[in-house]
């Protein structure tokens, strides 16, 4: 799980452009939105991309999606859990 | 009643070059125009974590009017309504047009998408500055100043806007462009000369880089 989580804080820098940011600033609890990092609705869309493209994961219902990106820790979880149902 | 409107200010980016006032700011000529943004966002000291969310146009248009209005432009003394933006350039939003029918091949970027509309700039500028007035973009084959100064003028001595930041942003490819104008009614004393008043001609001196 840890190497996911280190995982995503990278991809997630890329995928959203966010150079000021290191992976180290984010925590693995952090909220990604609004007070949290900050992201707002496009970049959510982002995060559903990087879900496809790094780990074949499609959001099936986009009610979710507040719950799986809420932080980096729940959506390695969604990860890992679709990621074993797929096995 | 026609009323004198003044550049009280203006900014150039060509060419690797920045030009404030007629004069060069900062120079990087070897960069492509992603490095070049980015490395005058740095020299500049901005902190905006959203500049790189932005596509190139935005950049440069966001860029040439931060440069524009620092240390040139008092927000204070205008109401948010105000402030107006018209700008135009000749190719819309194209470079990032093309980026994103590339990404659609695959995964279309919703990010890329976002800024597949020119007056997309237009919406990062206001919101940078909290500018609420009249704002348009126009699409021309080459740079109108006539266009210019007869619709800035119009809406300045309608009273529809106080102040307007006015001027051309192009940007495809490696080619890129912009020449923005703070045009206000009034002025300080040191840019209330005719060389500054709001003219075709001054326009195009300025457009032209014949003040530097």
């Amino acid at each position: 799980m840890d190497k996911l989580m280190s995982d995503l804080k990278t991809q997630i820098i890329a995928q959203l452009n966010m150079q000021d940011v290191k992976p180290e600033d984010i925590g693995d609890d952090q909220p990604l939105f609004v007070d949290g990092l900050g992201l707002d609705s496009i970049d959510a869309l982002e995060l559903i991309v990087l879900l496809q493209q790094h780990y074949k994961i499609k959001l099936s219902n986009a009610e979710d999606g507040p719950k799986v990106f809420q932080s980096v820790r729940t959506i390695a979880e969604y990860i890992t859990a679709h990621q074993n149902q797929a096995a | 009643m026609q009323i004198k409107s003044y550049i009280s200010s203006n900014c150039v980016i060509d060419d690797g070059i920045v030009y404030k006032n007629g004069k060069a700011v900062f120079e990087n000529r070897e960069a492509g125009v992603q490095d070049f943004l980015q490395s005058v966002y740095q020299h500049f000291g901005i902190k905006y974590p959203k500049f790189y969310k932005m596509d190139n146009l935005s950049k440069l248009g966001w860029l040439a009017a931060e440069i524009l209005l620092k240390d040139n432009f008092d927000a204070g003394e205008y109401k948010p309504e105000d402030v107006g933006l018209i700008l135009a350039n000749a190719n819309s939003s194209l470079d990032t047009d093309i980026r994103y029918y590339e990404t659609a091949k695959e995964i279309a970027s919703p990010s890329l998408f976002v800024y597949t509309l020119p007056n997309i700039m237009t919406g990062e500028i206001c919101i940078r500055h909290n500018f609420k007035g009249e704002n348009a973009f126009f699409i021309f084959e080459k740079f109108d100043a006539g266009f210019i100064q007869e619709y800035v003028n119009n809406l300045l001595n309608n009273n529809n806007l106080q102040a307007c930041i006015c001027g051309w942003v192009e940007l495809l490819e490696d080619q890129y462009k912009a020449v923005l104008f703070l045009v206000e009614k009034t002025t300080g004393a040191e840019m209330a000369m005719p060389s500054n008043i709001f003219t075709i001609e001054n326009i195009l001196k300025i457009y032209q880089l014949e003040n530097g």
